[in-house]
């Protein structure tokens, strides 16, 4: 099978990426500054990311958001207009299909924005399960992410309505003469923004934000030691149909109104699995872990107790620039999930002492207005 | 484009071995290889006083995103190794052919260096690696 390529192909070469395989689309990995590099200028100043691989559809006709409740456990029906949520596709047995970020364009429009390794699946899913509402696949849309201390101040001079907009909000703004779709969010921990950007105006976008001084190109390696460090899951490693919703940490995204004793309590896939988990407590939790000395775990690696019990796993791993050394996320018992808690990872055949440490390794810095 | 001095020779795996005035023989990884792997984090290197044959593992470089082995292109005894590169593995990245050397062997048998690859040969391997 070909790969597909984003509107920024071309862009990408020209800037010296090296492109790899990835969810199907070839993508720019790292550019000639390297994946250090590229983290460090995304926390001192602004790194623009290419993420077009990602499904963006649009939802839309009466009662969306009470259709989608019925597949996700966010509160939906109480967002308000551009008003933004991490949300879970969840399964039967309190499992993720998928976790994806819900934008209200409307009373009764929804953005979605899902991860491109499950986007054919997800499709599939919300057609069959949303059959009697408009869906549309917004393949002629890029997504940029521009994100960083600096990413503000830069986006502001284009669009100056985007000056205050607060963590979790959107809004549609003319960027370089193309209607984007604007929202805060992001991926690294970072204040920032994702453009959804007309696939045709992509590139003029991309260079236009390049142009600032204090922006550079950022590929998929610094945006998972990014995400790593600001403690966020990423589907496949901490999130799939078999981890439970409670062990991943993930309660949180559970609406209010949603919960027990809520005023639309339950009513998404999963939901006694989910509530019964929080109820007895989890077996195994997702913890953070730093890694003593320099050589780095990776994800796969068992995790053992000083008993020389096998307790856990890791389920991602990186040399974190900014957190100063190697850093992991991993299930463990949960006996041995509290912070500080000594373990050993197995790495090439050596046992490399970690310590559970707490979430996110670096400091949130959204903008909240 | 990737550099390959002409006076080292390199393994098929992509380790230089630079044969010293003094008939010790001093091993790194190439820039090919170093550009490759991306930003090293980690390296291990081999014992001080190791016997490794020809292809043996000598260590293992570790970059942000893989692990590689590193295997010795001759045999010998480890006479040095850089321990410089504990605290800045980095430096693999800068300086391959000099300050991010790996170790030094005594060789067992220095015409196992003709066994290697030239710099002409291995920049042909490295173009129909890629």
């Amino acid at each position: 099978m070909s790969l597909l390529t984003t509107p920024l192909d071309a862009l990408h070469r020209e800037l010296g990426a090296r492109m790899v395989p990835f969810a199907g689309y070839e993508m720019p990995v790292q550019y000639p500054a390297g994946i250090i590099r590229e983290h460090e200028h995304t926390r001192e100043q602004a790194g623009l990311f290419d993420v077009s691989h990602m499904g963006q559809v649009v939802i839309e006709g009466p009662g969306t958001a009470a259709l989608l409740e019925r597949l996700v456990p966010a509160d939906v029906q109480g967002l308000a207009a551009n008003g933004q949520t991490y949300a879970l596709l969840t399964n039967e047995e309190g499992g993720v299909r998928d976790d994806l970020i819900i934008t209200r364009w409307s009373e009764e429009r929804f953005f979605l924005v899902v991860n491109a390794a499950c986007k054919a699946e997800d499709l599939a899913y919300l057609e069959a399960s949303l059959a009697g509402q408009k869906l549309t696949v917004l393949d002629d849309r890029a997504l940029l992410a521009l994100q960083g201390p600096a990413a503000r101040a830069v986006l502001s001079a284009l669009a100056p309505d985007l000056a205050r907009m607060p963590f979790l909000r959107g809004r549609e703004t003319e960027i370089e003469g193309a209607t984007c779709y604007v929202t805060c969010s992001g991926y690294t921990g970072e204040d920032g923004f994702e453009l959804s950007v007309p696939a045709a105006s992509a590139e003029a976008v991309a260079r236009r934000l390049l142009a600032a001084p204090s922006v550079a190109p950022a590929g998929l390696g610094a945006r998972d030691s990014l995400r790593l460090e600001a403690g966020l899951c990423l589907y496949g490693h901490e999130l799939d149909a078999e981890t439970n919703v409670v062990d991943a940490g993930l309660y949180w995204s559970v609406g209010k109104a949603r919960r027990p004793g809520g005023e639309r309590e339950g009513g998404f896939p999963g939901a006694n699995a989910v509530f019964h988990r929080k109820a007895e407590g989890p077996a195994q939790r997702r913890v953070g872990l730093r890694v003593e000395g320099r050589r780095p775990v990776r994800d796969g690696q068992p995790l053992f107790a000083n008993s020389g019990e096998e307790v856990g796993v890791i389920t991602s791993a990186c040399y974190g620039p900014s957190a100063g050394g190697p850093i992991a996320m991993g299930y463990v018992a949960a006996a041995y999930s509290d912070n500080a808690t000594p373990l050993e990872a197995e790495a090439r055949g050596k046992r490399l002492p970690v310590t559970v440490a707490p979430m996110p390794f670096i400091p949130q810095r959204y903008y909240r207005g | 484009m990737s550099q390959a001095p002409e006076e080292l020779s390199y393994a098929r795996s992509h380790e230089w071995a630079r044969l010293e005035e003094d008939g010790t023989v001093t091993v790194g990884i190439s820039d090919h290889a170093q550009d490759a792997l991306g930003d090293v984090v980690f390296v291990e290197l081999p014992e001080d006083g190791a016997e490794l044959a020809a292809g043996d593992e000598a260590g293992v470089v570790e970059s942000v995103k893989a692990a590689s082995d590193i295997y010795a292109p001759i045999g010998g005894t480890v006479i040095a190794t850089n321990g410089a590169l504990e605290e800045t593995p980095e430096t693999v990245n800068a300086d391959p052919y000099n300050d991010g050397w790996f170790f030094r062997l005594k060789p067992t048998d220095t015409a196992e260096l003709e066994q290697l690859l030239d710099a002409a040969a291995y920049r042909q391997h490295c173009s129909e690696d890629s």
